[in-house]
Order: structure tokens, then C-alpha cells, then sequence
């Protein structure tokens, strides 16, 4: 009964996200979502992927959203979206009904649980090594993604970097030698 | 249909993934559609993690899932950095808009 519970708030959470007008509140029901899913994934037990959902995605991208809301503007928009909301709802029921009786029809007959069920630490390092070198090339990309959250807008050069360092101190010089020829009278 | 413990994932991991695919086609806004693909994603890790407990092999379900997550992050992160640089280029984020932008 309580994981039914806990999937009820989830899937309630999950729609506030999506039904909230301000940027602000969606993430924070996202991150309800996120918290109430890494407790179901330590019912279902798996503990280590609850922590880091809990850290990572509760907690990390929660605050990126937050962020990323303050420096561009928590924008209402109450434009009518594109495909009619009555014809999205009625895709994503089809959708949902599709998939479910294509996942029922295929577990009736449900698979024999393994017995051999190596320790976590084998599968991580051993047998999904390529694994975890997508994991550091893409944490590599996400590093960079983040300066490009954090730089600032520069005005676009005109010329090439060379041709714009040397006019302006060409500009610099010029400036000085006017002032130097022609030095600004001191009225008396 | 007993509620199960795999009933209860099922119901779920159709629930979120049904959400986020709706989110997904009625959002404008680039922010609100990260916010939609992270639901989806909620609800395909929750498959992911009921699949191994369901087949006894939870360690294996574990090291994919935190694949996903990480993936899931950086999709996130990138989603995010596009849509402030948008933003502070193009002065709006609805997609309405910029798809409307030429040259």
C-alpha cells in the first residue's frame, strides 16, 4: 500500500509539473517527482541508484533549473500550444494504452529470476566498463554545456581578432599623439 | 489485476511515461520541455530498476540506470545551457518563435 501511495503523489506531482504556469514551480514538482521515484527505486532495491537519484537528480538538476529559471526569466506563456491540448491528451492516452497492452501481452509469461546475480561493484567495473567511458565523455560534455550556461554574451567582433587588436591600438597611439602635439591650453 | 509489486512499477512507468510524452507536445516554452523529457526519463529508470527487480539480476538494472542518469543529466544540463543562451540571444523561448527565425 504504500508504494501504490507513493506512486499516486508521483504521478500527481507529474502532472503539476507539466500543468504549472511558472517555470519555478514546475521544477519543484520535478524535483517532488524525482525525490518519490528515488524512493521507490530504494523499495525496489536498488539503494545505490536511489542515492544518486536523490543527490543528482532532486538535488543537482533542481538547482540548474533554478538557475537557469533566475538569468532567463520566469516567462508565463498562455499562448495555445500547437497541436490542440484535447488531440496531445488523446495521443498520450493512446500512447499509454499501446504500451501497456504491448507490455501485459508480453509478460504473461513471466521471466524465471536469475540466481546468478553478480555483485555490483563486478558489474560496474568488469562487465560494463564501455559503460562508464560514456559516462566520463559525457560528463566531459556536460562540463562544458555548464560553461556555456555560465559565460556571458560578448558583442561580435567585427574583423578578425588580429585586426581588431591592432585598430585599436592604432587608436590608442593616434589619441596620444594628439595629445602630445597638441597639448589642451591652460586658461589662466 | 493483482497489485503486485510489478503491477504498481507498471502502472507507474505507463503513468510517467504518458505524462511526459503529453508535456512534451502541448509545451512551448524550451525550459518546460527539458521538464517534460525528465519525466519521461523518471518513468523509463523506474522500468529499468522494477525489470531487474522483477528478474532478479538488480545489480545489472543498477549499472544501467546510472548510465541513464548521468545521460539524463547532461541532457538536462545541455537543454538548460541552449535555452539561457536562446534566451539572452533571441529574447524569447517559445519554440512557436523560433522556429520562425531565418538566416
Amino acid at each position: 500500500m504504500l508504494i501504490l501511495f507513493l506512486v499516486i503523489v508521483a504521478l500527481v506531482f507529474a502532472v503539476q509539473a507539466i500543468r504549472a504556469k511558472q517555470l519555478i514551480t514546475s521544477a519543484l514538482w520535478l524535483a517532488g517527482v524525482s525525490a518519490l521515484c528515488s524512493v521507490l527505486f530504494f523499495l525496489y532495491g536498488a539503494h545505490l541508484v536511489a542515492v544518486i537519484e536523490l543527490s543528482v537528480g532532486s538535488g543537482l538538476v533542481t538547482v540548474l533549473f533554478v538557475f537557469a529559471i533566475s538569468v532567463a526569466g520566469d516567462d508565463v506563456l498562455d499562448t495555445k500550444p500547437v497541436p490542440p491540448r484535447l488531440l496531445s491528451a488523446g495521443l498520450a492516452v493512446l500512447f499509454v494504452l499501446l504500451l501497456g497492452w504491448f507490455v501485459r501481452s508480453g509478460a504473461t509469461t513471466l521471466p524465471v529470476p536469475s540466481v546468478v546475480n553478480p555483485p555490483l561493484s563486478e558489474v560496474i567495473w568488469q562487465q560494463r566498463g564501455l559503460d562508464l567511458i560514456v559516462q566520463v565523455v559525457l560528463i566531459f560534455s556536460g562540463v562544458l554545456g555548464l560553461l556555456g550556461l555560465l559565460a556571458e554574451a560578448k558583442a561580435p567582433l567585427d574583423g578578425s581578432m588580429a585586426s581588431e587588436v591592432g585598430a585599436r591600438r592604432e587608436r590608442d597611439l593616434d589619441a596620444l599623439a594628439s595629445q602630445i602635439l597638441n597639448p589642451p591650453e591652460v586658461v589662466e | 489485476m493483482s497489485l503486485s509489486l510489478f503491477n504498481i512499477a507498471f502502472l507507474c512507468v505507463i503513468g510517467l511515461l504518458g505524462i511526459g510524452f503529453y508535456g512534451l507536445m502541448v509545451s512551448r516554452n524550451l525550459i518546460k520541455i527539458v521538464i517534460g523529457l525528465q519525466i519521461l526519463v523518471k518513468g523509463a529508470l523506474l522500468g529499468l530498476v522494477a525489470a531487474g527487480n522483477l528478474n532478479g539480476q538488480i545489480n545489472l538494472s543498477q549499472s544501467m540506470a546510472l548510465t541513464v542518469i548521468v545521460a539524463d543529466t547532461i541532457v538536462a544540463v545541455m537543454g538548460i545551457a541552449l535555452g539561457v543562451q536562446i534566451r539572452r540571444r533571441v529574447g524569447t523561448l517559445d519554440v512557436r518563435e523560433l522556429s520562425k527565425l531565418k538566416g
